[in-house]
């Protein structure tokens, strides 16, 4: 696998901002793959001990039970500047339970939900999670061949997602489609920022 | 990914060792204000018999600032070790650490985003 230049290696201050970005989806759609296409170290991974909220799964006893899990999450780095450095965090396992981790969404920028048309109910669970939590986020479908089965338009409409979210066809494998996905989402991003802000003064 | 060569476990099978081996069987949870993108650097270095293997190892590895994640990696320590051993060397002063973005995404002021757009854009 081919990484973003590391001969850009800027020494962060201590001062730096550091943000994460989440890339979602379900298991095998590419999330790695999309870290690894513009990260400038081979993606890392790390394991952490998460507590599970209270899934339902135990709704007749009535009572709240919490229980930690162990995740793998692989990640890559993108130093912006000295003072800026982007992380992007997938979640390559245990993808059945990783939509109960509030720890991941806490602090996060915002998300790409990757989606595989051949499976596109994998991806269900990543979009009511960041919609649940406002966390912006944007739908790559992700092309693994030339053959695109469905248009932009079609996926959307399967997904039921929200008219404003960006849904864009994309190949995680080359590192320009990469950009591309992680442009739209800071442009949405921005663009929600700013929605936001103009509600305050005209409120 | 692991390739054909992995052994018969994998990730799901949870650390080989117990990962309070390391943290001397305390059983105290790391600081609040660490989390995995939460940037530290090493202010010393350590003299011979300072520290224990766990915690110089640790310190070698934030020479240069470095996120917790990339810590853990680098150490092949879960996370949440790792959160407890950092806590120890910023109590006795030997790393200290800034806190990257609050807790909620909104904290990322507009000038910022636009320098990661920026960014993005010219990798």
């Amino acid at each position: 696998m081919e990484f973003a230049s590391s001969d850009r290696m800027i020494r962060p201050a201590i001062n730096a901002t550091a943000l994460k970005i989440l890339i979602a989806g379900g298991f095998g759609v590419g999330k790695t793959t999309l870290v690894g296409s513009v990260s400038e170290i081979e993606p890392l991974r790390t394991e952490e001990q998460l507590t599970e909220r209270s899934a339902g799964v135990d709704d007749v006893t009535g009572v709240e039970q919490k229980r930690t899990t162990t995740v793998a999450l692989d990640f890559g780095r993108i130093t912006i500047n000295q003072e800026l450095i982007v992380y992007l965090f997938g979640t390559p396992g245990q993808d059945r339970f990783w939509f109960m981790w509030d720890e991941l969404a806490q602090g996060s920028l915002g998300a790409v939900v990757l989606a595989d048309t051949r499976r596109l109910a994998s991806c269900f669970a990543a979009i009511d999670f960041f919609e649940e939590r406002n966390v912006p986020f944007v739908v790559g479908v992700n092309c693994f061949d030339s053959t695109q089965m469905y248009t932009v338009d079609e996926v959307r409409g399967a997904l039921d997602v929200d008219p404003f979210v960006p849904v864009l066809l994309c190949d995680v494998r080359q590192r320009e489609s990469t950009k591309k996905v992680l442009t739209t989402l800071l442009e949405h991003i921005m663009s929600l920022q700013g929605h936001a802000q103009r509600a305050v003064v005209e409120g | 990914m692991s390739g054909e060569d992995s052994a018969w476990f994998d990730e799901d099978a949870g650390p080989l060792a117990r990962p309070y081996t390391f943290t001397r069987g305390r059983t105290h949870v790391a600081r609040d204000d660490l989390n995995m993108i939460t940037l530290v650097v090493a202010l010393r270095k350590h003299h011979r018999g300072e520290l224990d293997h766990a915690h110089g190892r640790i310190l070698e590895c934030c020479q240069d600032p470095i996120s917790i994640a990339e810590v853990a990696a680098g150490a092949d320590l879960p996370l949440g070790v790792v959160k407890v051993l950092l806590s120890d060397l910023i109590e006795q002063n030997y790393v200290i650490f800034r806190t990257g973005l609050a807790k909620h995404s909104s904290a990322a002021s507009p000038d910022t985003l636009q320098k990661v757009l920026d960014g993005i854009r010219e990798l």
